[in-house]
């Protein structure tokens, strides 16, 4: 019978209509063999989308469906689950990836990449008319997961993940839990200091027998894939594996560290950093004081090392505008005879921070604002640093303040440590964080399966926003392997009996040995193991007679996509 | 079948689901643009592709196929890199007999992570190919 298949091509918003024409690509495939449906949908991935597939499955009596969107890393399980619901078997499904490969590749291109599009589908069906039911492959996964970093996101994550049946390594390269946070006093919206908060998790983890923290230790190897993963671990100068299905970094942030002379800082006299001065007037009593003189005008520059030109770092840090009046505030509660000056770009205080701004400009706080183009300057005079600004919010009037202390509000920069990035192959965007799958269907999974990300590694974030992304990830590393097997795709190599010689030539090629040699009426054959067979295809270019095929990535298929794709 | 003038050449990339397919994918992403005519299809591993698969694809009007090998991250094993040069060097020999060019065929290792070095080798690939097969445009 031939086949029925059911086509979706994707606007996704405008990321791929703005720069490619769906209406030709739709109408470009709509009457070639075995198309049944072709359509075009604003959103595939929408609920209402999924639902018309699933009616159109079963009204069209469909038996295999394509979506032509965005990357199968993305939605590829999201329609296989569309297809189950319709009653097909998952493994039927077709997915091109017309967004990262197509619309987003070549967005310079309108013509060339509506014509790119039209093969990439057109290959999605020569590969759909050759699909077959498969059932998914069993594997064990161990129940357990590496933690690294033991920041409070690492710890948290670790905690959540403690309370579930499955034993966690909390991975720590410094002597002491508590990264950043453990070093602060006064935290904005809690009564609790950071140290207590540290202490509080740290108490905590103490307490379970599922839990190994390894202090002074760092990953330095990786094998494996996702259920099964073994990472070499240096504590000191001893090495020794440990074996996850699972991993979950949290590796953190550093602060930006300004540049010789940026904004006067390792030039100008009293030009300090946001975290120097959180540490000053968490240490200092009585009088703020700084190199022997009272401090009293405080200046703070925002946005030093965020929202720079292109070439810098081009992102807010987020966190910085709220920390500052946060620490300003703060200061003046603490220390007689403070005022202070904000030097901003516009302060970003969202949410319940908003309160904070308010409480600081009812403190007597002054602000003053800039734009990128014109950035307030600092210099010495007499010996005491003086910032200089065009305030647009006194009609772009220059004014200077004469400040006893420059607080320069660093943000958030991603480590310039590399290690564990290298190590798992974690792609990095444009900010050179990590960078998640999507950052709202799939915030805290990489595109390496197996391996999530919480907190400041993949983006800068406040202690409440680190923590929560920590409950995300450690749930979604622990779905991972709650179950002790996880499902993969039947993806095994095929033996055709009549084929085959018996050569052997196969048997080498297999890292698994899942190929072994066996009697078939008379003749000496492979034989494939599926329980051992990953899928790899090593054994398929070897065979003389090429009587080896890999399910899902047979000749038919990939020679009728390459037919295609011409 | 006979290779048409283009302004870009049509390259076959063979890429791999977990390691280099997503660093094709961030290409994208960053919106770092290659030649339009750059086709992928990924597979499992590199070490898993036919020679007759290349051939097929010559024969069919590709003027280059480029393998976006695992390297050493293949999730496989690291015999992916030995095993990978294997099917290149058989390819290559295949190529020879056939009388095409064995420069058509080009493999690197990109990892996940690998964008700009993905964009980097298919430029230079485009103009290697554009020169000695469409050398009028």
């Amino acid at each position: 019978m031939e086949k029925r298949i059911g086509v979706y091509i994707c606007h996704c918003g405008g990321n791929i209509s703005d720069y490619v024409d769906v209406e030709k690509v739709r109408q470009s495939v709509e009457n070639d063999d075995n198309i049944v449906l072709a359509k075009t949908t604003m959103f595939a991935c929408s609920d209402a989308n999924q639902n018309e597939m699933v009616e159109d499955i079963k009204n069209h009596n469909l038996d295999a469906v394509i979506v032509a969107s965005c990357s199968p890393k993305l939605h590829l399980v999201t329609f296989r689950n569309v297809t189950e619901r319709g009653d097909l078997n998952k493994y039927t499904y077709v997915h091109a990836n017309i967004r990262e490969q197509a619309s987003w590749a070549h967005a310079d291109n309108f013509p060339a990449a509506t014509d790119k599009t039209i093969q990439l589908v057109k290959a999605a069906i020569a590969k759909s008319r050759t699909t077959k039911a498969l059932e998914p492959t069993k594997i064990k996964a161990e129940r357990s997961v590496a933690v690294i970093g033991a920041g409070v996101t690492g710890m948290k994550a670790a905690i959540t993940l403690a309370e579930k049946d499955t034993h966690v390594f909390l991975i720590e390269k410094e002597s002491q839990v508590g990264g950043w946070v453990a070093k602060w006093k006064d935290l904005f919206m809690t009564e609790e200091t950071g140290d207590m908060i540290v202490k509080q998790l740290h108490e905590d983890l103490k307490k379970r027998q599922n839990v190994s923290i390894l202090l002074n230790s760092e990953v330095i190897g990786n094998v494996g894939s996702i259920g099964n993963i073994s990472l070499k671990i240096k504590q000191k100068e001893e090495e020794f594996d440990i074996t996850v299905g699972s991993v979950l970094v949290a590796t953190g942030f550093e602060p930006y560290k300004p540049k010789e002379d940026e904004f006067g800082f390792g030039k100008v006299p009293n030009v300090i950093t946001l975290p120097e001065f959180k540490q000053l007037i968490d240490h200092e009593k009585g009088k703020l004081m700084y190199n022997g003189k009272k401090v009293e005008n405080i200046a703070y520059i925002y946005c030093v090392g965020s929202r720079q030109p292109e070439g810098g770092n081009t992102y807010c840090s987020r966190y910085c505008c709220t920390a500052t009046i946060h620490a300003a505030i703060e200061a003046r509660k603490k220390f007689k005879d403070i005022q202070n000056y904000h030097f901003t770009r516009g302060v970003r205080s969202y949410g319940k921070q908003e309160l904070l701004y308010a409480e600081s400009l009812q403190g007597g706080d002054i602000f003053l604002q800039s734009y990128e183009d014109d950035l307030p300057t600092v210099f010495a005079r007499n010996n005491r640093p003086v910032v200089r600004i065009n305030d647009i919010l006194t009609g772009g009037k220059e004014l200077e303040v004469e400040a006893d202390l420059v607080v320069l509000v660093t943000g958030m920069a991603p480590r310039s440590n590399d290690t564990v990035g290298s190590l798992f192959k974690l792609p990095r965007g444009r900010d050179r964080f990590f960078n998640e799958v999507h950052m709202k269907l799939r915030p805290v999974e990489t595109v390496i399966d197996g391996i999530t990300i919480a907190g400041a590694c993949q983006g800068p974030k406040t202690i409440l926003e680190s923590v929560n992304s920590a409950l995300a990830a450690a749930t979604k590393s622990y779905s991972n392997i709650s179950k002790g097997v996880l499902e993969t795709d039947p993806q095994i190599a095929t033996i055709d009996v009549k084929a085959c010689t018996g050569c052997g030539d196969c048997i080498p090629e297999c890292p698994f040995d899942a190929i072994s040699m066996v009697e078939d009426k008379g003749k000496t054959v492979a034989v494939i193991n599926n329980t051992l067979c990953k899928g790899c295809g090593m054994c398929t270019p070897v065979c003389p007679t090429d009587a080896i095929d890999l399910v899902a990535f047979s000749n038919v298929q990939i020679m009728g996509m390459i037919d295609a794709l011409v | 079948m006979a290779i048409a003038n283009r302004k870009t050449a049509k390259i076959l990339v063979f890429s791999t689901d977990k390691i280099s397919d997503p660093a094709i994918d961030m290409a994208g992403l960053l919106k770092l643009h290659y030649p339009p005519t750059v086709y992928t299809i990924a597979v499992p591993c590199s070490s898993g592709i036919k020679t007759k698969w290349i051939l097929h694809a010559y024969e069919k009007g590709f003027d280059g196929v480029f393998i976006a090998a695992d390297g050493t991250d293949c999730v496989y094993g690291e015999t992916c890199v030995e095993k990978t040069g294997r099917v290149i060097a058989r390819t290559h020999e295949a190529m020879k007999s056939k009388d095409i060019d064995p420069a058509r065929l080009r493999m690197a290792a990109i990892c996940s992570v690998c964008s700009d070095a993905f964009v980097k080798q298919i430029r230079s690939f485009n103009e290697y190919l554009l020169k000695t097969l469409h050398p009028e445009t």
